[in-house]
Order: structure tokens, then sequence, then C-alpha cells
């Protein structure tokens, strides 16, 4: 999503600029790995690969966390991420909780739903988190993580201008408030959002479906109880947005999303008197609200052809953009994170190829092209592109309210979940008779309940082996557990398996998984798991 | 397995059932009864093999 420039206010300055001994380098200093942007996703990676003892140097032109909302929808997956980071809790201390939705069409509340979420998980279905906290969060991690020897570095006021990429890695051009300098990264990782300088200063593509509508966001804390739900209108009766979201953020904020359109005025739009006028004509003259932050915003569906280019990668938005329909970009950019961020410590460490880095090009395009799926049909439920789509669209709204065949066509956004990685080279072959599907080779871990506490901590961010009801004597990290019959951690790894054994990977995807532990068919899944040749 | 041979018991009888439901609706409410009704009747037949033969059945004008 592409909003107005951000500019970081003072209070948000984490990282103020501060001339640093590169600058005064006689030839230009020498960096393993150099990531661009401190968004979610190069503020994660930063501190996925410091975390395992990567140096690494991160670069943002801004100083600290942008401005504005943004990013608000923090999927399980992201808060399991987030919490192998060391950063979960206060994501979850301040996020907003929500299960109860209500989708209206025209004036008349169509019908509503419980997400009833899972039993079984440390984390809940998601949160609402405004961006600048969940990236303060990260930045408070990494200082936690120097704090303790890792070596990551953020430099702030630091903007990429120039980038000559050879075999060996790159020369970057770097600007700063006293000049320009010259740096050589072994590996280049750009996470500078859909836009990317990087992305442009390669000269790459990035092609995909261009949606020709905008959005107006405007955040706004309301003087009056409005329970914790999500409200979405389609065609409201109120007329201030084609189809209009209501959802609930922390500190008493709501951000209100209108659909007003393509040929739009943003000028015009984002004037605080027109603002008001919407928000007034939705929530009634009765409400008095304040306005904290609006934007507008379009966006596309696309993904560039690799992720890969050599020894610069691409994760977040700079590789792919989605709409904002399902909470797809932030969410798969930390999952971008999370792939990556094992493999080119492996690769760097020299416990793996370097053709382990084409399995995050494979398995992350793969994912992007599932989200632009996910999100693209969303787009054209919500705002449909011909007279016919319109039909269906408003027939499959009539029947929803008295039908409940109908309720899952409607489609106000589908809730982001973590690709599994069918086919991957990584995976081998399932070899679990009866296991479960939901965690076959490529799958994510689902959480499950302990007696003790919950799974995923357990699982770490190493090769680890998992086993089930048995006991294997292996060099590799291993968590034995008993799984009863009846515990959903025996529902969802053993199924009709009375025991097994998986190999989990570093970002706690299922590698593979046997009836029993056999070490030779261990050691040669770990070498495939790791771009290795047997 | 979609069926393509005769399956109604009274064929006359439904087609007029059908035009029927149409009588005294403008074109837009026509188009969206017939939105309605497909929805309808895909959620019964369900089977997504069935549907996709179905759907290219009826792309073909004839």
């Amino acid at each position: 999503m592409s909003a107005g420039a951000a500019r970081t206010p003072p209070a948000l300055r984490l990282y103020p600029y501060a001339r640093s001994a590169d600058q005064d380098a006689d030839t230009p200093a020498r960096h393993p790995v150099i990531v661009i942007g401190g968004g979610p996703v190069g503020l994660a990676t930063a501190l996925d690969l410091g975390r395992k003892g990567v140096p690494v140097l991160l670069l943002d032109e801004n100083e600290g966390v942008g401005e504005g909302s943004r990013a608000i929808c923090m999927a399980k997956r992201s808060l399991e991420i987030a919490d192998r980071l060391g950063c979960a809790a206060p994501m979850i201390a301040r996020g907003i909780v929500w299960n109860l939705g209500k989708v209206f069409h025209e004036d008349r509340k169509v019908y509503e739903f419980n997400l009833l979420p899972e039993d079984g998980h440390a984390f809940p279905a998601f949160i609402n988190l405004q961006q600048p906290y969940l990236e303060t969060y990260l930045v408070e991690a990494i200082r936690r993580a120097q704090a303790e020897g890792a070596p990551i570095e953020i430099r702030g006021g630091n903007r990429l201008t120039a980038l000559a990429p050879d075999d060996t890695g790159a020369t970057l051009t770097v600007a700063t408030p006293d000049g320009d300098h010259t740096l050589r990264a072994d590996w280049l990782i750009a996470c500078d959002g859909a836009s990317s300088p990087t992305r442009t200063m390669l000269g790459l593509d990035f092609e995909g479906r261009v949606f020709r509508d905008s959005f107006l966001i405007a955040d706004v804390t309301m003087k009056a109880d409005f329970p914790t739900e999500r409200w979405f209108w389609f065609e409201p009766a109120h007329r201030a947005g084609a189809s209009t979201l209501l959802h609930r953020q922390p500190d008493g904020v709501w951000r209100v999303d209108f659909q007003i359109g393509w040929d739009v005025d943003r000028d015009h739009e984002l004037k605080p008197e027109n603002v008001r006028r919407r928000l007034t004509a939705m929530l009634g003259p009765e409400i008095d609200y304040d306005i904290v932050w609006t934007s507008i915003y379009t966006f596309q569906c696309r993904r560039m052809r690799r992720f890969r280019h050599g020894r610069t990668i691409f994760a977040g938005d700079s590789a792919h953009q989605v709409s904002p329909f399902g909470a797809r970009g932030a969410n798969s950019g930390l999952q971008d994170a999370d792939n990556l961020a094992w493999k080119l410590a492996m690769v760097l460490r020299g416990e793996a190829p370097e053709a382990l880095l084409d399995s995050y090009d494979h398995e992350r395009r793969q994912a992007a092209d599932e989200n632009i799926a996910a999100s693209t049909r969303s787009t054209d439920f919500i705002t449909p592109k011909s007279k016919v789509s319109h039909t269906f669209r408003n027939a499959v709204l009539a029947l929803a309210g008295r039908h409940a065949f109908a309720r899952p066509l409607v489609n106000s956004g589908r809730l982001s979940t973590p690709c599994t990685h069918d086919g991957s080279p990584l995976n081998t072959p399932d070899a679990l008779p009866g296991g479960p599907a939901r965690t076959r080779p490529g799958s994510p871990c689902p959480d499950a309940t302990l007696e003790d506490g919950f799974l995923l901590p357990r699982l770490g961010d190493r090769f680890t082996l998992l086993a089930l009801n048995i006991d294997p004597d292996s060099d590799l990290p291993c968590v034995a557990l008993f799984a009863p019959p009846g515990s959903d951690l025996a529902a969802r790894y053993l199924g009709a398996a009375r025991q097994a054994l998986y190999l989990v990977r570093p970002d706690q995807h299922v590698a593979a998984r046997w009836p029993s532990h056999d070490p030779d068919a261990v050691a040669a899944a770990l070498k495939r798991a790791t771009g290795t040749p047997c | 397995m979609l069926i393509l041979t005769p399956n109604l018991p009274d064929p006359d009888g439904f087609y007029e059932a059908l035009i029927a439901a149409h009588d005294g609706l403008t074109e837009d409410e026509s188009a969206a009864l017939n939105a309605r009704l497909i929805l309808i009747l895909a959620n019964h037949i369900g089977d997504p093999d069935t549907l996709a033969e179905a759907l290219k059945t009826a792309a073909d004008p004839g």
C-alpha cells in the first residue's frame, strides 16, 4: 500500500543519526550483511540474524518508527515469530483481541460472526496493534539483543543512493547529513517497501494488477462506548464510502477505511472538514470524536519475478505487494524474514551452500502468489469491477442474511494464514502414515498445549527433532514428548499414527516426518532441508 | 458428474415456473434473481468438478 511520505516525529526517533567510523574510512568498510529499511521486515531480519550471531548493519533513511497506524492486524503466525524473536509479550499486552464481526449491506445488518478461534494456541488468531508499536518493540528487542552481544547495528539517517552489485556482494553509496560514503556488503537484504529504491536502482521488474480505487483511512478516538467488534459495510446507506470498515486499535483509537473511488483529489479529500463529513455521516451526528491520523492509499497486487538476485535479496513489500484486505502485507513480510534469516545465517557460517537461498525465493514466491490470489479475490468482492460481478456480489449479500450457505461467500478480507510450502525442494516426502494433513512436510508447525506451557517455544530456532511417544537417540536437539490420546498435540501431530518423529526447521516449518527413528533418513532429510546435495 | 441427459420430470412445468418468476421484474431485478438462483443451485450441487463442468458447458454459446 502506498501512503503519503512518512516523517519521523521527534518523539519516535529511536535511532537518531550518529556519525560512524565507516564514514571516515580510507577504504569502504565491509559488512557481511546490510539490511536496507527499518520497517517491521527489516528490523525482524536484522534481529533474527543478529540473534544467530551474524553481524548485520541496518540502514534506514528515517531515524525511527514511521508515523500513522498503517499495518494494524498482526496474525497469529506473526506473534509466534515475534515470540521466537523475544518481542511478543508487549504486543500481546497492548494489542486488541476481537472475535465478533458484523457485516452490513446498505443500512441492513446481513449477519454477524464469531471467529471462535481454535483452542490450544499460545496466541490469538490475531491482534490489532498499530505498526509503530510493532516497530518500537522490535527496536527494543534489538537493543536487548545488542546488550547480550548480538552483533546488530542500526544507523538512522542513512539513505542508500546508489548500488553496484557484483558476484561477491554489492558496493553501496550511502547519503547522510554529513555527506556520502561508500560501503561494501557481502549480502544485501532490501526491505525498503513497496516503492523500493533498491529495486528501482537495479532496474528490476515489479508487475501485477492495478486496482483503480482509493481508500481514505481515518484513525479517530471516540468519546462513546463502542463495542470491540469489526464492522464492515457494503454500499453503506450513509454514502460516506462505497465500502467502509471500522476496526478497533489500542489506546481507544478506531480505524475507519472509506472506499472513495479512483479519481479523487487527495488534498481535497484529506482536508479535515471533508474527512469529518464522511465520519459524521457514518457514525451519526450524536457521536463525538477526534481525528488522530488520516491518509489516502491506493494499491496494486504484484510481485517481482524473482526475490533473489545474486547477493541482493528482497523481502516484504519490496518483493511483493497485496491489497490490504486480509492483512497480508506486514504479516507475509515477517514470514519472509522468518524464512530468510536462518538460511542466510547457515550460508554465512558455511553450514549450507548458497543454493539454500534459492529455496527462500521458491518458498516465498509461492507464499506471495497465495497472498496475492487471496487478496485479489477479496478486492474483487469488495469492489466489483463489472455490472455482473456487482450483481453476484449483492446476490450473495442478499442471501447471506437468511441462508447460512451464502455466508462463506461473503469476502471482506480473509485472515492471513501462513503458507504451507508444498513442493518445496527442502521437503522430504511425507513418510508418516495417518499423519494429519495440517502438519505435512512444508507446513508451519501449529502450536499445541503441553502440560507446562505451549509447544512452539520448545521447538526453538535450530533444526530440532520433535519426537512424540518415542525417544530417539540423536545428536540433533530433540524435544521428546508424550502425546496422550485426545490431546491437541496428538490431534495435530499424530492423527491416526501412534507415534511420530518430526524434523522441524529453524523457522518452525516441518521438513520431514516418520513413524520411527531412522538415523540415516534423518541425516538425509537434514541435508535436503539445508540445500546440501545428498 | 454433470447430468446432460433429460433429468427434469416436468420440463414444461419447470420452464413455465422459471419464466413466471421473472414476471414484472426490471432487467436489473431479473439479473439479481438469476444470480441468487445460480448461487442457491451451485450450493446445492456442491461438487467442484460438477460445477466446473457446468461452467464450461454454459460458457459455450452453442
